[in-house]
Protein backbone atom coordinates (compact mmCIF):
# COMPACT_ATOMS: atom_id res chain seq x y z
CA UNK A 1 0.00 0.00 0.00
CA UNK A 2 2.57 2.63 0.53
CA UNK A 3 4.31 3.39 -2.06
CA UNK A 4 6.64 5.85 -1.08
CA UNK A 5 5.24 8.17 -4.09
CA UNK A 6 7.26 10.73 -2.06
CA UNK A 7 10.69 9.41 -1.65
CA UNK A 8 12.17 8.87 1.83
CA UNK A 9 12.94 11.55 4.81
CA UNK A 10 17.14 11.25 3.89
CA UNK A 11 16.83 11.94 0.09
CA UNK A 12 14.43 15.13 1.30
CA UNK A 13 16.72 16.48 3.89
CA UNK A 14 19.74 15.92 1.19
CA UNK A 15 18.21 18.24 -1.39
CA UNK A 16 16.57 20.88 0.91
CA UNK A 17 20.21 20.99 1.88
CA UNK A 18 21.76 21.17 -1.72
CA UNK A 19 18.82 23.99 -2.73
CA UNK A 20 20.00 25.98 0.35
CA UNK A 21 23.64 25.93 -1.16
CA UNK A 22 22.73 26.45 -4.25
CA UNK A 23 20.71 29.70 -2.56
CA UNK A 24 24.08 31.00 -1.22
CA UNK A 25 25.56 30.32 -4.46
CA UNK A 26 23.02 32.75 -6.39
CA UNK A 27 23.22 35.29 -3.58
CA UNK A 28 27.42 34.97 -3.53
CA UNK A 29 26.91 35.72 -7.16
CA UNK A 30 24.84 38.85 -6.92
CA UNK A 31 26.96 40.13 -3.93
CA UNK A 32 30.02 39.80 -5.73
CA UNK A 33 28.14 41.85 -9.03
CA UNK A 34 29.26 39.17 -11.13
CA UNK A 35 28.05 39.76 -15.03
CA UNK A 36 28.14 39.04 -18.76
CA UNK A 37 27.48 35.74 -20.38
CA UNK A 38 29.04 33.19 -17.91
CA UNK A 39 27.60 34.75 -14.77
CA UNK A 40 24.24 34.62 -16.72
CA UNK A 41 24.84 31.41 -17.77
CA UNK A 42 25.52 30.09 -14.13
CA UNK A 43 22.92 31.87 -12.65
CA UNK A 44 20.55 30.30 -15.08
CA UNK A 45 22.06 26.82 -14.52
CA UNK A 46 21.55 26.90 -10.77
CA UNK A 47 17.90 28.04 -11.30
CA UNK A 48 16.99 25.30 -13.59
CA UNK A 49 18.35 22.60 -11.44
CA UNK A 50 16.75 23.86 -7.93
CA UNK A 51 13.37 24.12 -10.06
CA UNK A 52 14.07 20.84 -11.60
CA UNK A 53 14.56 19.59 -7.74
CA UNK A 54 11.01 20.46 -6.78
CA UNK A 55 9.56 19.34 -9.84
CA UNK A 56 11.25 15.99 -10.20
CA UNK A 57 11.02 15.12 -6.14
CA UNK A 58 9.10 17.38 -4.51
CA UNK A 59 6.15 17.45 -6.61
CA UNK A 60 7.14 13.92 -7.14
CA UNK A 61 6.56 14.40 -10.77
CA UNK A 62 9.53 12.05 -11.14
CA UNK A 63 6.46 9.23 -11.30
CA UNK A 64 4.13 11.11 -13.28
CA UNK A 65 3.76 10.21 -16.90
CA UNK A 66 6.38 11.65 -18.79
CA UNK A 67 3.87 14.38 -20.40
CA UNK A 68 3.88 16.19 -17.15
CA UNK A 69 7.72 16.40 -16.78
CA UNK A 70 8.30 17.62 -20.19
CA UNK A 71 5.90 20.35 -19.90
CA UNK A 72 6.87 21.78 -16.59
CA UNK A 73 10.58 20.95 -17.48
CA UNK A 74 10.18 22.45 -20.76
CA UNK A 75 8.42 25.71 -18.80
CA UNK A 76 11.85 26.52 -17.51
CA UNK A 77 13.98 25.41 -20.60
CA UNK A 78 12.22 28.01 -22.49
CA UNK A 79 11.62 30.74 -19.79
CA UNK A 80 15.54 30.94 -19.10
CA UNK A 81 16.13 30.84 -22.72
CA UNK A 82 14.37 33.76 -23.42
CA UNK A 83 15.28 35.35 -20.83
CA UNK A 84 19.34 34.76 -21.75
CA UNK A 85 18.66 36.25 -25.66
CA UNK A 86 17.21 39.50 -24.01
CA UNK A 87 20.03 39.79 -21.38
CA UNK A 88 22.42 38.84 -24.01
CA UNK A 89 21.10 41.27 -26.51
CA UNK A 90 21.88 43.80 -23.97
CA UNK A 91 25.54 42.98 -23.34
CA UNK A 92 28.21 45.32 -24.44
CA UNK A 93 29.75 43.95 -28.06
CA UNK B 1 4.06 -22.03 -13.28
CA UNK B 2 1.41 -21.11 -14.63
CA UNK B 3 -0.39 -20.09 -11.63
CA UNK B 4 2.94 -17.74 -10.85
CA UNK B 5 2.62 -15.99 -13.96
CA UNK B 6 -0.58 -15.44 -13.91
CA UNK B 7 -0.16 -13.73 -10.23
CA UNK B 8 2.92 -11.49 -11.15
CA UNK B 9 0.91 -10.42 -14.07
CA UNK B 10 -2.23 -9.11 -11.94
CA UNK B 11 0.07 -7.31 -8.96
CA UNK B 12 2.56 -5.83 -11.41
CA UNK B 13 0.62 -3.38 -12.97
CA UNK B 14 -1.19 -2.71 -9.10
CA UNK B 15 2.25 -1.71 -8.24
CA UNK B 16 3.00 0.14 -11.06
CA UNK B 17 -0.35 2.25 -10.55
CA UNK B 18 0.71 3.76 -7.56
CA UNK B 19 3.99 4.57 -8.05
CA UNK B 20 3.28 5.99 -11.29
CA UNK B 21 0.78 8.53 -11.48
CA UNK B 22 0.11 12.04 -10.91
CA UNK B 23 0.61 13.63 -6.89
CA UNK B 24 -2.23 15.49 -6.83
CA UNK B 25 -5.84 16.47 -8.04
CA UNK B 26 -5.94 16.76 -12.25
CA UNK B 27 -7.33 20.60 -11.55
CA UNK B 28 -4.75 21.60 -9.49
CA UNK B 29 -2.23 20.53 -12.22
CA UNK B 30 -4.45 22.20 -14.70
CA UNK B 31 -4.20 25.73 -13.04
CA UNK B 32 -0.35 25.19 -12.10
CA UNK B 33 0.23 25.02 -16.13
CA UNK B 34 -1.80 28.14 -16.20
CA UNK B 35 0.02 30.38 -13.12
CA UNK B 36 3.63 28.93 -14.59
CA UNK B 37 2.18 30.47 -18.45
CA UNK B 38 1.13 33.62 -16.47
CA UNK B 39 4.61 33.81 -14.63
CA UNK B 40 6.44 32.96 -17.51
CA UNK B 41 5.15 35.94 -19.71
CA UNK B 42 5.49 38.11 -17.34
CA UNK B 43 9.17 37.25 -16.57
CA UNK B 44 10.00 37.29 -20.29
CA UNK B 45 8.35 40.63 -20.53
CA UNK B 46 10.19 42.22 -17.71
CA UNK B 47 13.50 40.46 -19.61
CA UNK B 48 12.48 42.52 -22.96
CA UNK B 49 12.03 45.79 -21.16
CA UNK B 50 14.55 46.02 -19.49
CA UNK B 51 16.79 45.21 -22.86
CA UNK B 52 15.46 48.83 -23.50
CA UNK B 53 16.41 50.21 -20.11
CA UNK B 54 19.44 48.83 -19.06
CA UNK B 55 21.20 51.01 -16.80
CA UNK B 56 18.09 52.38 -15.32
CA UNK B 57 16.90 48.49 -14.85
CA UNK B 58 20.61 48.41 -13.41
CA UNK B 59 20.59 50.78 -11.32
CA UNK B 60 17.33 50.50 -9.57
CA UNK B 61 18.12 46.66 -9.14
CA UNK B 62 21.45 47.65 -7.01
CA UNK B 63 18.73 49.43 -4.63
CA UNK B 64 16.80 46.00 -3.87
CA UNK B 65 17.68 44.52 -0.46
CA UNK B 66 19.39 41.18 -2.19
CA UNK B 67 19.98 39.54 1.73
CA UNK B 68 15.65 39.95 1.93
CA UNK B 69 15.62 38.38 -1.48
CA UNK B 70 17.98 34.94 -0.37
CA UNK B 71 16.24 35.05 2.93
CA UNK B 72 13.06 34.75 1.39
CA UNK B 73 14.49 31.75 -0.94
CA UNK B 74 15.47 30.32 1.48
CA UNK B 75 12.30 30.32 3.60
CA UNK B 76 10.15 29.25 0.95
CA UNK B 77 12.59 26.54 0.01
CA UNK B 78 12.67 25.46 3.71
CA UNK B 79 8.58 25.48 3.50
CA UNK B 80 8.76 23.24 0.39
CA UNK B 81 10.70 20.71 2.01
CA UNK B 82 8.62 20.93 4.78
CA UNK B 83 5.68 19.80 3.15
CA UNK B 84 7.51 16.85 1.45
CA UNK B 85 8.31 15.95 5.28
CA UNK B 86 4.18 16.17 6.54
CA UNK B 87 3.44 14.00 2.92
CA UNK B 88 6.35 11.25 3.22
CA UNK B 89 5.04 11.20 7.02
CA UNK B 90 1.12 10.63 5.88
CA UNK B 91 2.98 8.00 3.30
CA UNK B 92 3.64 6.33 6.68
CA UNK B 93 0.59 6.82 9.07
CA UNK B 94 1.92 9.28 11.13
CA UNK B 95 -0.83 12.04 11.30
CA UNK B 96 0.46 14.07 13.96
CA UNK B 97 3.87 14.37 13.12
CA UNK B 98 2.48 15.15 9.90
CA UNK B 99 0.56 18.05 11.36
CA UNK B 100 3.71 19.40 13.38
CA UNK B 101 5.48 19.45 9.74
CA UNK B 102 2.73 21.18 8.16
CA UNK B 103 2.75 23.75 10.81
CA UNK B 104 6.57 24.64 10.45
CA UNK B 105 5.89 25.32 6.87
CA UNK B 106 3.21 27.79 7.59
CA UNK B 107 5.68 29.49 10.06
CA UNK B 108 8.54 29.97 7.14
CA UNK B 109 5.24 30.90 5.04
CA UNK B 110 4.98 33.54 7.77
CA UNK B 111 8.57 34.29 7.97
CA UNK B 112 8.62 35.44 4.25
CA UNK B 113 5.36 37.44 4.68
CA UNK B 114 7.45 39.63 7.16
CA UNK B 115 10.29 39.59 5.65
CA UNK B 116 8.20 41.29 2.45
CA UNK B 117 6.58 43.69 4.20
CA UNK B 118 9.26 44.77 5.70
CA UNK B 119 10.65 44.99 1.86
CA UNK B 120 7.82 46.98 1.04
CA UNK B 121 7.76 49.36 3.89
CA UNK B 122 11.46 50.50 3.30
CA UNK B 123 10.61 50.76 -0.77
CA UNK B 124 7.18 52.91 0.04
CA UNK B 125 9.63 54.94 2.08
CA UNK B 126 11.53 55.72 -0.59
CA UNK B 127 8.98 56.76 -2.79
CA UNK B 128 8.61 53.27 -4.66
CA UNK B 129 5.36 53.17 -6.69
CA UNK B 130 4.06 50.98 -10.05
CA UNK B 131 4.13 54.65 -11.81
CA UNK B 132 8.00 55.54 -10.10
CA UNK B 133 9.98 53.90 -13.04
CA UNK B 134 9.70 50.43 -15.63
CA UNK B 135 11.62 48.67 -13.22
CA UNK B 136 9.46 49.49 -10.00
CA UNK B 137 6.35 48.75 -12.02
CA UNK B 138 7.92 44.83 -13.02
CA UNK B 139 9.16 44.84 -9.16
CA UNK B 140 6.39 45.82 -7.43
CA UNK B 141 3.65 44.21 -9.89
CA UNK B 142 5.63 40.90 -10.35
CA UNK B 143 6.97 40.91 -6.39
CA UNK B 144 3.44 41.66 -5.18
CA UNK B 145 1.33 38.71 -8.04
CA UNK B 146 3.80 35.93 -6.27
CA UNK B 147 3.05 37.56 -2.78
CA UNK B 148 -0.87 36.75 -3.42
CA UNK B 149 0.19 33.46 -4.43
CA UNK B 150 2.32 32.59 -0.79
CA UNK B 151 -0.94 34.22 1.25
CA UNK B 152 -3.00 31.52 -0.92
CA UNK B 153 -0.57 28.57 -0.24
CA UNK B 154 -0.84 29.89 3.76
CA UNK B 155 -4.51 29.64 3.91
CA UNK B 156 -4.06 26.32 1.89
CA UNK B 157 -1.36 24.77 4.37
CA UNK B 158 -3.97 25.93 7.04
CA UNK B 159 -6.81 23.88 6.03
CA UNK B 160 -4.12 20.93 5.42
CA UNK B 161 -2.88 21.51 8.77
CA UNK B 162 -6.63 20.92 10.15
CA UNK B 163 -7.02 17.98 7.37
CA UNK B 164 -3.68 16.26 8.84
CA UNK B 165 -4.78 16.91 12.73
CA UNK B 166 -8.12 15.45 12.30
CA UNK B 167 -5.77 12.25 10.86
CA UNK B 168 -7.62 13.19 7.42
CA UNK B 169 -4.83 11.67 5.17
CA UNK B 170 -3.46 8.25 4.62
CA UNK B 171 -1.98 6.02 1.98
CA UNK B 172 -4.67 5.78 -0.68
CA UNK B 173 -6.64 9.20 0.82
CA UNK B 174 -3.57 11.92 0.26
CA UNK B 175 -5.59 13.53 -2.80
CA UNK B 176 -6.02 16.52 -0.38
CA UNK B 177 -3.19 16.70 0.99
CA UNK B 178 -1.15 16.26 -2.16
CA UNK B 179 -3.09 18.70 -4.22
CA UNK B 180 -2.30 21.42 -1.72
CA UNK B 181 1.04 20.10 -1.53
CA UNK B 182 1.62 20.45 -5.37
CA UNK B 183 0.08 24.35 -5.30
CA UNK B 184 2.68 24.90 -2.60
CA UNK B 185 5.63 23.93 -4.17
CA UNK B 186 4.23 25.96 -7.28
CA UNK B 187 4.81 28.85 -5.30
CA UNK B 188 8.54 27.86 -3.99
CA UNK B 189 9.26 27.16 -8.00
CA UNK B 190 8.07 30.37 -9.31
CA UNK B 191 10.20 31.96 -6.74
CA UNK B 192 12.95 30.10 -7.78
CA UNK B 193 13.14 32.23 -11.22
CA UNK B 194 11.76 35.23 -9.34
CA UNK B 195 14.52 36.26 -7.09
CA UNK B 196 17.59 35.95 -9.73
CA UNK B 197 16.14 37.51 -12.28
CA UNK B 198 14.79 40.48 -10.60
CA UNK B 199 17.32 40.49 -7.39
CA UNK B 200 20.63 39.45 -9.10
CA UNK B 201 21.10 38.94 -12.80
CA UNK B 202 22.24 42.21 -14.30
Amino acid sequence: MNSHLHGTPRRATWLWATLIVATLLTWGMGASGATGRGAIAILAAISFWKGAVIILDFMALRHAPLLWRVVTLGWMIVVWAVIAIAYIKGLPQ
Amino acid sequence: MKQETLTAGTTAPMVQESRHRLAGDIAIWIFILAELLAFGVFFIAYAFTRANHIELFDAEQAALNRNAGALNTVLLLTASYFVVRAVQAAERLASAASARWLLAAIACGAGFVVVKLFEYAAAFEHNISLSSSPFHMFYLSLTVFHFMHVILGMVILTAMWNGARAGRYRPGDMNGLETGAAYWHMVDLVWLILFPLVYVIH
